[in-house]
């Protein structure tokens, strides 16, 4: 019988010739994301008070991104002490300020398709770009990852979620994924939502890792994405050999799927989400007199290099209008690095943007770039939740990094189709 | 499981964690956390909720992150149990890791707020004591039973490590 990817990953995972949607498994973990935030601080106290070490530090990813750099002595001492727990545990693979962790496992080429990655983070669906089956829970099962390995799951059952046509000039992955977020709801428990689809597929691998960022505003157990050559690519790129069977973790023709929706990318208009859901999106045209203070570029899903990209095309030969703040967190020291040398960064502060250290920062109101009462900041992050970037009267609107700075520079909410050649 | 009384906490569709578990207050202690959970829906609850209390939500109730620190402060205030038409995935599985009990209740816009609820959770019995009104949902999932009469993860982890021999 044909199986969807997630029904083989879970089925190879726990041992079982196959698995059902409904079927409860219980799985072995084959990489575990831990982040400074849910991370050691909160888990290494339960594993003394258990008396016990890590089922495996091999498996195990560390990356300080949440709390980074320190602005006060308590963010001080949980870095600290995520580096002592790397330490402790001899965690090889422990990345101390160099980006967000969901970004650096995908430029450090670590998932690959066809396996079975948790997540100490809700982002952790982000993953699924690699073909891979990887979703975010917290840290108290995180905790029980570490000790004994395995994770229970619920086989979800399979959405597929076709794309199909170019996207038009300034239109880009994020814009489709705000557009789900409406057409599809935040209600999607139980369910793995399968992009595809001519667009998906003509999407680089840091633009499909946008569409599965957000399959968590979906509320969608994961998203993925069959592995293909720009999968492979990406893991080349990486300096990782993919394994020979990379290519067979894909659905197999015939599966089944709880639903199918098959979308057109080419009349698509860039998206905004108003305040306060991710879900109350529409086309940037019914926003355009919304007058902004802070346009915010940063995040695991806004500001990786393709996003900077973005940012310094519309930017190249303007500047952000008076009253309005830009600020840029790189989601990497590799992307603000290449950044760096490839001009792009010169560009962004040429036209007069602030530039932010490296980390979640501003995103969940953690680092620099925080928002005063009843500011309004357009925001290339992926929840707007109410006070979530500062205060609780704030109004936060999401938007693809493209039209963050076509706003940046109208200093209000503006469509980048104008600002592109 | 004894049986869960208290008053209802009524809340809407789509509360987040990040309404239970602001981030400006991630490096306060769980107490000043608590403190501010679900502030920006309702300013009171945090002061006013009593042991055992329940809090019902509408759907999706606990979308968005992973914080666990959204489930852990309900439990610090108290709260016996967390009804609601649908979770999010996370805090759902958060809230039984904690032993806090999550039942999904259909019939969660016939409960007003300050109605006394009586919650059976292993049973899925909940009765809504001023209409009268008995629902049977479902209880909790027979394979956390074990871990959520254990008291929750940390407790189940604990008898698990014991039997293995060392
Ligand atoms: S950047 Fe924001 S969404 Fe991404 S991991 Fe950090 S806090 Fe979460």
């Amino acid at each position: 019988m044909p199986r969807t990817l997630t029904e083989k990953i879970l089925a190879r995972a726990s041992g079982h010739p196959r698995v059902s949607p409904g079927e409860i498994v219980t799985c072995r973990v084959d990489l575990a994301l831990l982040l400074d935030s849910g991370g050691p601080r909160r888990i290494w106290p339960r594993l003394k008070e258990l008396g016990v070490g890590v089922w495996d530090p091999e498996r195990i990813v560390l990356c300080s991104d949440h709390f980074t750099p320190a602005v006060d002595a308590e963010s001080a001492a949980i870095l600290k002490l995520t580096r002592e727990f790397a330490a402790h545990f001899s965690i090889r693979r422990f990345f101390d300020m160099r980006g967000i962790g969901h970004v650096l496992l995908a430029e450090q080429g670590l998932l690959t398709p066809g396996m079975f990655a948790v997540g100490g983070d809700s982002h952790s669906s982000m993953g699924g770009a690699f073909g891979c089956f990887m979703a975010g829970f917290g840290a108290i099962e995180l905790t029980g990852v570490l000790v004994t390995g395995e994770i229970w799951i619920q086989t979800p059952e399979t959405v597929r979620v076709n794309w199909s046509g170019h996207f038009a000039r300034g239109v880009v992955a994020k814009d489709i994924a705000l557009f789900l977020c409406r057409e599809l709801g935040m209600e999607n428990g139980g369910r793995v939502l399968e992009y595809g689809g001519e667009t998906v597929r003509n999407m680089s691998i840091w633009e499909r890792m946008v569409l599965t960022n957000m399959a968590a505003e979906l509320g969608a157990e994961t998203g993925l994405v069959e592995a293909d050559e720009v999968t492979l690519q990406a893991l080349r790129a990486a300096g990782r050999g993919p394994a020979t069977d990379a290519l067979d973790w894909r659905s197999d023709p015939g599966a089944r799927y709880a639903a199918v929706h098959d979308f057109s990318a080419t009349d698509l208009a860039p998206q905004i989400a108003a305040p306060h859901s991710p879900a109350n999106s529409g086309p940037v045209g019914s926003f355009d007199s919304v007058r902004v203070d802070q346009a915010y570029i940063g995040a695991c899903v806004g500001a990786k290099l393709s996003d900077l990209h973005m940012v310094a095309e519309v930017l190249k030969g303007r500047s952000v209008a008076r009253g309005t703040r830009l600020l840029v967190a790189p989601a990497s020291v590799s992307a603000m690095t290449a950044a760096a040398a490839d001009g792009t960064l010169a560009t962004i502060t040429a036209a007069g943007a602030y530039l932010l250290p490296t980390g979640c920062g501003a995103c969940a109101a953690l680092g620099a770039g925080v928002l005063a009462e009843n500011e309004v900041c357009i925001s290339s992050t992926n929840r707007n939740f109410r006070g979530r970037m500062g205060a609780n009267s704030a109004q936060v609107y999401l938007a693809s990094p493209y039209t963050v700075a076509a706003s940046a520079v109208a200093g209000r909410i503006a469509d980048p189709r104008e600002f592109l050649p | 499981m004894k049986l869960i009384e208290g008053r209802a906490w009524v809340f809407g569709d789509d509360i987040n964690t990040d309404v239970m578990a602001p981030g400006l207050y991630f490096k306060a202690s769980m107490e000043e956390m608590a403190r501010h959970c679900l502030e920006a829906i309702n300013p009171a609850f945090a002061r006013e909720v009593r042991p055992g209390d329940i809090v019902v939500g509408g759907r999706n109730f606990g979308v968005g992150s992973a914080r666990e620190q959204a489930a852990i402060a309900l439990t610090h205030l108290g709260v016996g149990a967390v009804l609601a038409m649908s979770f999010g995935r996370i805090f759902y599985r958060n809230a039984l890791n904690f032993g806090l009990p999550a039942l999904v209740f259909p019939g969660a816009a016939t409960v007003r707020p300050g109605d006394r609820l009586r919650v059976d959770a292993v049973a899925g019995r909940i009765e809504i004591a001023g209409s009268g009104a008995v629902h049977t949902v479902a209880g909790i999932p027979a394979h956390l039973m074990a871990m959520v009469e254990a008291g929750g993860l940390m407790p189940w982890l604990k008898l698990r490590v014991n039997k293995e021999p060392h």
